[in-house]
């Protein structure tokens, strides 16, 4: 959650040029070697966790209880785990974990509580904006990270509850078996504290916006305010929404990895490279077995690494370097 | 400044307010209520009821809120569920203590690494030197803590048999030369959780300060000093290293908050009891006075930190308090 003081500057410094504003950040990221290896990088883990049903050699839930614990081989190109499942296949899923987790959570998280909050609260100013940020300040403030296994610990099993009668009572059915409840619950917890930072880097910038004569224009020709927020702000925010939302990306799947280590996030038999670490981060277990440790670590760090570096690409191409 | 000041103190009780309610609400939802807990493996009803009328648990939450404020407002945060004939202040406070001293070790040396990496990368500005560093340490925060700790109890603890596997010692180990002169070197328990403590934190600091530095680098008092012949060390630890350091400030409410995380992972794989650890087992074990009163206390020390960090910037930048009106 550092994204917003890091992101603040930006606010005040980005110019603001209208459309074309795209077509120079994306001339600009083309001339970043990094960004590009970046984005191979999640492209390659995002396109496993999207074709995972297809490429995947194995089941990820399919135990060989007569070889465990392989190291890698020519069947099995990651090894196996404990229950000898393929750690491979296991990689795939956990990918796809996080590409579901992340996705859904940028999408609610971000893109629709933090984009319309910021908006709203810099659009009609008021205690529209002071409640937006007042409830910002109070979810900034908390450590996220303790409220977020608080509360998936604690409601975990309720919403499995929850889900069990919505089987009974409508034609849904099989959630629970798919482990619908727990990805539910870990994306609907971390939309809770992910909006925050989006919301303040777009009021900020429409604090700014505001003042402009062209929104002036359009109000003094009778826009609503509904028409000035759709059609005149947001096509102006839309490179720092992408920019706020790359920025939490690393952040949101760090989450999901932490929960489920942790024991409250996805559960299993789900594929989750949190699930995958636990089981090989006893010390002994890594010296006895150190690619379970290791499969999971290094893609994480990829990964996590890789959105590092876009989002480093992204803000310098929007700041003009 | 001081009506600022004062209306961000005011701040700290309501955001307490619902941290504290918010928690309540949440773990009197949770599965196994606090009885249950109590009561361990006892399943007669005469005694739950006992324990539920001796916890004040048979009122509605509000009330039952209310009686926890009065008292928690006095500093008692009453008795743990688990271990019982303690009180959760007395639990907590010896633990609290263990993990702000190695949190503030490590936040020293995020500090006293990450600033001369920032001068050196803004002073190769241009180079491959720049971007080496700072790639460097992203790569560093991009290692999850959960990943790095293994392998170096491994190497260090296993392998080489360097350092103790885990666990706490105090902050440090008297030597002793021919059992006369005593010499405090620091403990050896302290070297993994402080790495895994620290790595993640040096690229914030160092690019904070390597954009302020590239800034002041620029000014005329930077440009005098070179030109009257002081040598480039002078110029960056005397002139440019002071004016680059302001907007550091700002980043030891996140770097604090990093370690306060980042003690749940550190303390909880090598054993450390630390506050970390504490609030884990309390929730894995639902401790729920334990959980309430480590929650409450994190939140206090979160905004506290960030409005020390706010009040320290409006002083030593004046150009802040202008526009300190807004909060």
């Amino acid at each position: 959650m550092t994204a917003p003081a890091a992101l603040a500057p930006v606010a005040e410094s980005a110019p603001i040029k209208g459309t074309s504003e795209w077509r120079i950040v994306l001339s600009r990221m083309r001339r970043k070697r990094l960004a590009l290896i970046s984005l191979v990088i999640i492209s390659i883990i995002y396109g496993a966790g999207v074709l995972a049903p297809v490429l995947a050699p194995y089941s990820p839930t399919q135990t060989n209880l007569d070889r465990p614990v392989e190291k890698p081989s020519r069947d099995h190109l990651f090894g196996t785990d404990r229950l000898g499942r393929d750690e491979l296949s296991r990689a795939m899923y956990s990918a796809r974990t996080t590409l579901i987790v992340t996705s859904a959570v940028v999408l609610s998280g971000g893109l629709i509580i933090g984009n319309t909050l910021g908006l709203l609260a810099g659009y009609r100013g008021g205690w529209v904006d002071t409640l937006v940020m007042r409830v910002g300040d109070v979810f900034s403030s908390l450590p996220s990270l303790v409220m977020l296994i608080l509360i998936n610990a604690t409601l975990g099993p309720r919403v499995t509850e929850w889900t069990r009668w919505v089987e009974d009572h409508t034609p849904l059915s099989g959630l629970v078996a798919s482990g619908f409840p727990s990805y539910l619950l870990v994306f609907s917890a971390l939309s809770l504290f992910f909006w925050v930072g989006t919301a303040r880097v777009i009021r900020a910038q429409v604090l700014q916006l505001r003042e402009r004569d062209y929104i002036m224009a359009a109000e003094s020709l009778g826009a609503s305010p509904v028409r000035v927020i759709l059609q005149h702000l947001l096509p102006n925010v839309s490179f720092l929404i992408i920019l706020s939302l790359s920025a939490t990306l690393g952040g949101i799947a760090g989450s999901e990895i932490v929960l489920t280590w942790f024991g409250v996030g996805v559960q299993p038999p789900a594929a989750s490279f949190g699930a995958m670490l636990f089981e090989g981060s006893g010390t002994r277990t890594f010296a006895a077995s150190p690619h379970l440790l290791l499969v999971p670590g290094i893609i994480i760090t990829l990964l996590l690494f890789a959105f590092a570096l876009l989002g480093d690409a992204l803000n310098d191409a929007i700041r003009g370097r | 400044m001081g009506a600022y000041v004062v209306r961000r103190l005011l701040w700290l009780p309501v955001v307490l307010f619902f941290v504290s309610f918010g928690t309540f609400t949440l773990a009197r939802f949770g599965p196994g209520d606090p009885v249950s807990v109590t009561a361990g493996q006892v399943r007669d009803p005469e005694v739950l009821a006992q324990i539920r009328r001796d916890r004040g648990l048979d009122s509605n939450v509000v009330v039952q809120y209310i009686r926890w404020l009065k008292k928690a407002v006095q500093g008692d945060f009453g008795e743990s569920y688990l271990q019982k004939g303690f009180s959760v202040s007395e639990l907590i406070f010896p633990r609290m203590w263990i993990s702000a001293q190695l949190g503030i070790i490590a936040l020293v040396i995020v500090f006293v690494i990450g600033i001369p990496m920032g001068l050196l990368a803004a002073r190769f500005a241009g180079s491959w030197i720049d971007p080496a560093i700072i790639g460097t340490l992203l790569f560093l925060q991009a290692i999850p803590v959960l990943v790095i700790i293994p392998p170096l109890i491994w190497l260090f603890g296993l392998q080489l048999n360097w350092l103790p596997v885990g666990g706490w010692d105090g902050v440090f180990e008297i030597w002793w030369i021919a059992g006369v002169v005593a010499i405090p070197i620091p403990d050896p328990h302290l070297y993994i959780p402080l790495v895994a403590f620290t790595l993640p934190g040096f690229v914030s600091v160092a690019r904070l300060v390597r954009v302020s530095a590239l800034e002041v680098n620029l000014e005329d008092f930077v440009r005098t000093a070179r030109s009257k012949g002081l040598s480039e060390t002078a110029v960056q630890f005397r002139h440019v290293l002071p004016n680059s350091l302001l907007p550091l400030i700002t980043v030891v409410g996140f770097a604090l908050a990093g370690v306060i995380e980042g003690a749940l992972f550190v303390e909880t794989l090598l054993g450390i009891n630390g506050i970390g650890r504490f609030t884990f087992e309390a929730v894995v074990s639902r401790d729920y006075d334990v959980i309430l009163a480590t929650t409450v206390i994190f939140s206090a020390a979160f905004v506290l930190m960030n409005l020390v960090a706010e009040i320290a910037y409006g002083f030593v930048d004046p150009r802040v308090r202008i526009g300190a009106s807004r909060g």
